[in-house]
Formats: C-alpha cells, structure tokens, sequence
C-alpha cells in the first residue's frame, strides 16, 4: 500500500498533513502506539526540513505487513556535511525560520531517533533524499 | 466500552432521518439506516454532539428513577457548582439550597469541595518526574474515552486521579460517618450536567466500581426543583456551602483547572477542538506544555447537553458567583491534615488503558487488504460527503463497504451514473433510495417526517 504526498517549500501552515494521513492509516491497521508515534515524529521532521530548506518535495510511504518505507525527496540546496547535520543543535535555518518555532537543529537527530534505518543522500544545490524504515512489533 | 452499555438512545418515532447527527459526530459513530439514525455505541465517546445537533430532540439520555432515592436514610445530591449556574439571578443560593431539600434531599454537596485536596492531589502526579508531559486532565469522560480509542498512545499522558464527583463524594460519606450514619444508609446521587458523566458513573474507567448510588438528570432536577422553589425568603443554610471556594466554583468552566497547573498550560473547550489539538500533540508538534484541560462542551460544562440555563449566562452567573467564595487556601477541614491525606488517597486512579477502535479489525494482513479496497472504492465515489448513502462522508462508506456493511447503490450518484449508462433501471435506482429513506419519505406531504417545522 502506497500514499504519496507533494510538499510546498516554505508552507509551514500546512507542514503536518502527510503524518497526520500515515498516522491514520497506521492506527487503522493496529500498529503499536509507540511506533505509530515514532514514525509520525520523525515524518513529521522531515516534512518540516523540506518546507524549511528546500523549494518543493515529495513524500511516499510504502506500508506492507512489517514494516514502513517512507521515502522524501525534495529539490533544495542539499547537505554538504551531513555528518555535521547529524548533531544535535547543529542549524542552518534562517532567523525567520527560528522565529517561527523551528530550525532548532533536532530535526536530523530525531529522525535518527525514532527510525531503525536511517539513510540520507544529498547533492548540493541539487536536493536530498532520505529514506526512512520503521518495523512493526 | 465504550458501548457495552447504552447511556443514550433514540426514540425511533420522533427521529426524521435528517443526517445531522451523522454529520456531527467526532467519531463517525452514526449512521441512517431504514431513515433512522444508528448509533455504533462502540464507538460512541457520550460526547452529546449528536444531541445538539438534532432538530427534533429525538435523542434521550436514560436515568434512575428519582424515587430510588427514598430507599436511603441519608439522600445526598452531589452536584456540580454549574447546577447554581442556571437559575434566574432572581433566586438565591440558600433558596435553591431549599429546593434541593424539598425535592427529597437530606444533604446537599457541590461536587467542586474539598477543592485544594484535588489541586495538591494533581500537583503530585506533575511534581513526578514519571509523569509525561504534557499531562492531561481526565476531567471530561468524554475526552478520556476519545483518547482511549482515537488517541490510544496518549492515554499514557492521562492524570490518574478522580473526577470531582468521587472527592465530593468521599467527602460526603466521611462526613456523614462522623456524624454516625452507617455507610449502607448514605445513598449518593449524582446530578449529571451531560450523558458522559453518566458513562462516567456507571461504567468507569480506572476505578472498579463507582462511589455513586444513582444518576439524576441535571434537567430533570432543574425542573423538580423549580416547582417546589420558595419566592420567599428561607432559612439560611450558608454553613452548607463552608467548604465551597472560588476554585471550585470555576472549576468546570473553561481554564477553571488549567490556570492552576505547570508554568505552560492550555486550556480547550469543544469536542472538535480537541480532536484537532489531539491530532497534533499525537503527531508531537506541541511542545513545552506542562498541562492541557480538556473538555468535550464548548463552554465546558456550562454547555452541558442537560443543562437548561443559557451556557454563556451559567457561566457569567458562576463567576460572579466564585468571587464571593474564599480561596480553597483558606479552608481548612474540621479533621484537618488526616482528613485530606484519606481523601487523596481514594482520588488515585488505576492505569487507564488505550482502547483503540480498528476500522479494518485487529488482524494487519486483512486490514491492509480492506484499506486497499476502500481506498480503491473512493476512487469510483463523488467525494460530494452529502450523507445522503446514510454515512458522514465518501471515505467512511467505503469503509462500511469492505465491511459488508453497505453497498455501492448506496452511493446516491453513482446510482444515477449507473442508469444513465443503463446498467440498471430507473425504477430499480428509486427502488433502492426508497428501501434506505423510507418508502413515505419522497412523498408531498406537508405532515411527513422532516416537514419545514422540524428542520433547522
């Protein structure tokens, strides 16, 4: 089962709808509400890091029987030093952003919290693609 | 559980099959079948929204039997401050007091007293470093079984700690002992502002069984006591009210508990609000708040479903009411320090338990096969949400679909698609419109279901 979504870059009005509609499709097929919550927050953040940074992105997630592969691509300026990113507190956002409540540097080490796989590909001035995957218990 | 027991129904001959009761509920638990709303009590939070909704009342909320209450020889009301709330300003508190009396009554508890063993009883559990944040109250039942089944993984965040009623009660009944009365001859009843607070009653959640003897109708009581309400003056009887405060006079109305808790706290009133602001805290997007209050009732319980009073003078009334009242810091209980530590101790609730409700049923496998077939369903359906195939919206008809729980002529559109494309015939379409809305329902007839005077 597939659901794909389209991110606006800068939209922060509606950052949140792609992990509110896997969320719901996650709690109707009796996935475990810690789980659920992990996939959501880390979604979510990355939702958030395209609408932040990039100028447009996408977002599918895959649901089979154990596990969740969520894929977001975006077009944007990319990551030149991922490992940097990596680090908690470690931000690029703009005032503006930060004034806004986000950009406060979790967004790359949540994600790596609440995933079990965790990979980030990114071409500079290109994009990024971080692939995500969540088993199911 | 949720619905084991029924605590609302509706009555079948004043019901008009008009699907704003449908359309109303937070959690789709609705639908028109044979041109009668069915209510799912599954998935049913007694949230009253279908009640509102209704244009022709034709949803009621079972109660006990007001004489029950002649069986004890100790009659306790417990009744939540709102209760004073909806009286004419014209009446005073030691009248309404009085009434109550007459009514059968041999002791009167506001349900909001001894107010500051509940706020240090919760500051406890925010004081607990265990304690996830944010914390929410379980003050409305009807917020409490939402979360259970629609929010499931914040059930943990839930404060395990009694509702007023429970403190008032077993303020109530220590009272009473002291005073010599036997336990079994102190019958409690509970005036109930809304159908949640009855669920709350008879089937609790985190608490085995409840305190409470019996359930009275806030409405039915309102118009018991207004017959029997002095115009006179009466006796006073303030020394009833001597451990009332202005914290628990506003308590149930909107910020009335929020504005005690944690630096940061939110305060949100209206069933769909929380639904919305449950979504987020759920997907995590709320941060740094300490406590949430929550209740199902725009207003609170002012705008309880059994209220008569107008909400939004009931709670003008109310506090104006509360500033005349001490602070619950200024109360002190006649058996003091050993009285509060007894009472906090009944308050502590056991772990509330998530309930989830699963659309596709408990097994992934098949559950991810419906999801694909309903997903598919959607496609062929308008997306119009009309209602008019006895279900809120296009999504949850296809959800009943896969369910076998409807069927594709259901779909009012895609009915009329299908005989323009002449795969059925005209007279078969009607056919089927008629067998879900009844076969008077598409008559002229100014006497019918529905009629002008019955709709909004």
């Amino acid at each position: 089962m597939k659901l794909t979504f389209n991110i606006q870059g800068g939209d922060f009005t509606h950052a949140g709808k792609p992990s509110s509609e896997v969320k719901k499709v996650l709690k109707q097929l009796n996935v475990d509400g810690k789980t659920v919550k992990n996939i959501v927050i880390a979604l979510y953040e990355a939702e958030v890091n395209v609408v932040a940074h990039a100028w447009k992105g996408t977002v599918s997630a895959e649901i089979d029987e154990n596990k969740i592969t969520i894929f977001v691509e975006d077009d944007g300026p990319g990551i030149p030093d991922i490992e940097l990113a990596m680090q908690a507190g470690y931000s690029t956002a703009s005032k503006q952003v930060r004034d806004m409540g986000f950009g406060a540097g979790m967004g790359l080490p949540n994600m790596k919290k609440n995933t079990d796989e965790l990979l980030i590909e990114s071409i500079v001035g290109k994009g990024t693609k971080v692939k995500m995957v969540n088993y199911f218990k | 559980m949720i619905g084991d027991a029924k605590y609302h129904s509706l009555d079948p001959s004043k019901c008009i099959g008009c699907t704003h009761c449908m359309k109303s509920c937070p959690t789709e638990a609705i639908r028109v079948v044979n041109g009668l709303a069915v209510i799912d009590h599954e998935r049913c939070v007694y949230c009253g929204q279908c009640h509102r909704a209704c244009p022709t009342h034709a949803f009621y909320v079972e109660q006990d039997d007001l004489a029950m209450i002649r069986s004890f020889k100790y009659r306790v009301i417990l009744f939540p401050s709102i209760m004073i709330g909806q009286f004419p300003g014209k009446y005073s508190e030691d009248q309404i007091y009085d009434g109550l009396k007459k009514v059968g009554f041999t002791h009167i508890y506001e349900v909001e007293q001894p107010m500051q063993v509940m706020i240090d009883s919760i500051n406890e559990v925010l004081a607990d470093k265990e304690t996830p944040k944010p914390a929410i109250s379980i003050y409305c039942p009807a917020i409490v079984r939402l979360i259970q089944g629609r929010y499931p993984s914040l059930t943990e965040n839930l404060i395990l700690r009694k509702a007023p009623h429970n403190l008032a009660a077993h303020f109530a009944v220590e009272q009473l002992m002291l005073e010599g009365a036997l336990r079994e001859e102190i019958g409690l009843f509970y005036a109930t502002p809304c159908i949640a607070k009855i669920a709350a009653v008879k089937s609790p959640v985190g608490e085995s069984e409840s305190i409470v003897d019996g359930i009275v109708n806030m409405n039915q009581l309102y118009n018991e006591v207004m017959k029997v309400i002095s115009d006179d003056v009466v006796d006073d009887n303030t020394v009833q009210r001597k451990n009332l405060s202005t914290e628990g006079i506003n308590w149930s109305l909107t910020r009335g508990e929020s504005c005690h808790f944690g630096s940061r706290s939110i305060a949100i009133d209206g069933i769909h609000n929380a639904v919305r602001f449950l979504e987020r805290l759920e997907n995590d997007q709320v941060k740094g708040i300490d406590f949430i209050e929550m209740r199902a009732c725009d207003q609170s319980c002012a705008g309880g479903i059994l209220l008569t009073g107008n909400r939004f003078m009931t709670v003008e009334r109310l506090e104006r009411r509360a500033k005349r009242y001490p602070s619950a810091k200024e109360i002190h209980l006649e058996n003091n320090q050993e009285n509060s530590q007894e009472l906090k101790r009944k308050l502590i609730l056991d772990p509330i338990v998530p309930k989830p409700h699963f659309a596709f049923g408990k097994d992934r496998v098949k559950a991810m096969e419906k999801m694909d077939k309903a997903q598919r369903i959607v496609c062929f359906l308008p997306g119009i949400d009309c209602g008019a195939c006895g279900a809120p919206n296009c999504h949850a008809l296809a959800e009943d679909m896969v369910n076998n729980k409807a069927k594709m002529s259901d779909c009012i559109f895609l009915q009329q698609k299908w005989v323009d494309e002449g795969r059925i015939n005209a007279r078969k379409a009607f056919l089927n419109i008629q067998k879900k809305w009844g076969t008077d329902r598409f008559k002229a007839d100014c006497n019918k279901r529905g009629r002008r005077n019955e709709g909004f």
